[in-house]
């Protein structure tokens, strides 16, 4: 009847072997078929399938606590709140905040990159100052911070990448001066799956008093994370990468930052006192959750925590890495095929082109042979232009990902050159 | 019928290989620029015009698919000679073969003539707009419109 019906395994007590089969179990759609085959999900930087716990913890809520927070004195309110509160702290957790408080619900990544960018940022840059980005980012790292750069008279700055997909590190320490009032680096790239130095980057962006936020949309799904361990001010994440609903995330940022931070957005929720004079606002959440949040989303997202903790992070990053690492050699042994990102330090995310057959043609054929991969920019056009292609195709993996699949991606690649005879 | 060779036809590979009138057009009297976002497609397609509103040359460059490659390809082949109304009819039909009510299209592919190797393209949804980016850009170059065309507008 409660919330808290799944099950708080704890890491350590998890059983010692990886059992892909049984991981599969939970995920309802990887049993679907598309096309009479079955599916092989290689999609999932773009958005991560969601297990049987989540997708039930989201329905119970509608079910047996469906009522607004923090508003009502009525049980089902107070068990909302419970709810929802108690997700925030699961969430604490999963990035090792040191307060709940640090906590901010989001629509997801790209919200939370635009309340840091409209509140924080903007009230610290003025006209010549500038913005230090990286060339790998996706396109939410670039537009809000492009966006707050414009209205303020500062400047974009971008470290460049290497061949492999690499920030240029020499670069990007060159880029940091005393003009530069705000770092913000993704964690991994959604595009080339290239793992960022993120810790170097922080402390050479400390060196200089420099606040430091990490997009983590694409690590949370993949790695372990303490916000506490980087030192970094802002860290974003969303729950549909993770294998929890889409439409909601979490901001952390530092509290002494979030209490002198402007609101984001204005409404019921983020104020102490409303008169039409002046109104005091709510701290810190509560300040940058304005309106009714996406409750069931949180408490779905909460329940993606449970499962990725139960599973083990550690277990899943070394699963990835064999998985990685098989997929990279089949990968680079197919005729014609080119790996666009070769970074040392990849997570399982494979872009590739092969030579004369366009990535959209790419994706239709796998598609009808059940392979669901991406084709096109991956919302990342500069890094597209770094390595002079239009698109690129991209198969991402995940800890339910077999290397049966990715035989039959690599046999789906077989069926492309003989299609187009290349 | 949704078949990879329904979809890649030989005519389709071919073009595709050996696009038709591929390259700039010198001179040019109208020019425009096509762009698919979703898959950064990008295409620009140049037209002389004879007297009579008669398509007197017809070229294209960019790069693409191989869908919105060979229908490039094929459209100039087909305008080439036409009068403006005749490629704007064309245009019509071609667009009914791909969304249209397949028992409508039926008696209008005799006119569509190698065009009509597109009609696989109608059980791939997401690849209509490749077969039709190369039109959209050439109606936007007869009209006058030489802002960006875009699949998505």
């Amino acid at each position: 009847m409660t919330i808290d019906t799944i099950p708080k395994t704890d890491a350590k007590k998890a059983p010692a072997a990886f059992d892909v089969e049984r991981i599969r179990k939970d995920f309802p759609a990887l049993s679907l078929s598309v096309y009479g085959k079955p599916l092989a999900y290689l999609d999932n930087a773009a958005t991560s399938q969601k297990p049987e716990s989540v997708i039930e913890a989201e329905a119970n809520w509608y079910r047996e606590s469906c009522a607004n927070v923090h508003r009502g004195v009525h049980a089902l309110s107070v068990r909302a709140t419970a709810a929802y509160e108690g997700a925030r702290r699961k969430l604490q957790g999963f990035v090792n905040a040191a307060d709940a408080r640090e906590i901010v619900f989001v629509k997801g990544t790209t919200d939370a990159v635009n309340l840091v960018a409209s509140t924080f940022a903007k009230s610290r840059l003025d006209p010549g100052d500038e913005v230090l980005i990286t060339g790998l980012e996706h396109h939410s790292n670039i537009v809000p911070w492009q966006l707050v750069c414009e209205e303020r008279g500062a400047k974009l700055r971008v470290a460049r990448l290497n061949d492999d997909g690499e920030v240029d590190m020499e670069e990007f320490e060159r880029l940091l001066s005393s003009r530069t009032k705000m770092v913000a680096v993704s964690h991994i790239s959604n595009s080339l799956g290239t793992i960022n130095p993120v810790e170097r980057m922080i402390e050479l962006a400390h060196a200089r008093d420099v606040p430091v936020m990490i997009d983590g949309a694409q690590a949370a799904p993949h790695k372990r994370i303490d916000v506490q361990a980087l030192g970094c001010e802002f860290y974003a994440i969303s729950s549909h990468k993770m294998f929890g609903p889409t439409g909601v995330g979490a901001l952390y940022g530092r509290l002494d930052l979030l209490a002198s931070m402007r609101p984001y957005q204005g409404g019921g929720e983020m104020i102490r006192t409303v008169s039409f004079e002046s109104t005091e606002y709510a701290e810190p959440p509560a300040r940058f959750e304005a309106g009714t949040p996406n409750i069931a989303g949180a408490v779905g997202f909460g329940a993606a925590v449970d499962y990725l903790l139960a599973i083990g992070l550690d277990k899943i990053e070394a699963y990835e890495e064999g998985l990685l690492a098989y997929a990279t050699e089949k990968l680079s042994a197919v005729p014609g095929v080119r790996l666009i990102g070769t970074a040392r330090h990849k997570a399982a995310v494979l872009s590739f082109v092969i030579d004369d057959v366009h990535a959209h043609d790419v994706g239709t054929i796998l598609d009808q042979e059940g392979v669901a991969i991406r084709t096109g920019h991956h919302c990342a056009q500069p890094v597209m232009d770094r390595y002079g292609v239009p698109a690129t195709s991209r198969a991402s993996l995940a800890f339910y990902n077999t290397r049966e699949e990715v035989d039959r991606l690599i046999a789906g690649l077989a069926k492309i050159r003989e299609v187009f005879g290349v | 019928m949704s078949d990879l060779t329904d979809l890649y036809q030989e005519v389709i590979l071919d073009h595709n290989r050996q696009p038709r009138n591929f390259g700039e057009l010198v001179g040019a009297d109208h020019k425009a620029r096509g762009h698919n976002p979703l898959c950064g497609d990008q295409l620009n397609v140049y037209v002389t015009l004879a007297g009579g509103g008669v398509i007197e040359d017809v070229r294209f460059d960019g790069s693409g698919c191989a869908i919105s490659k060979a229908s490039a390809s094929l459209m100039t082949e087909a305008v080439k000679g036409k009068t403006l109304a005749d490629a704007e009819t064309l245009f019509k039909s071609f667009h009914e073969l791909l969304t249209g009510d397949p028992s409508v299209h039926a008696a209008a592919s005799t006119e569509l003539g190698k065009l009509a190797v597109f009609e696989g393209v109608r059980e791939f949804p997401v690849r209509v707009k490749c077969a039709t980016l190369a039109w959209h850009t050439l109606h936007a170059a007869l009209s006058g419109d030489t802002e960006r065309v875009s699949t998505e507008s």
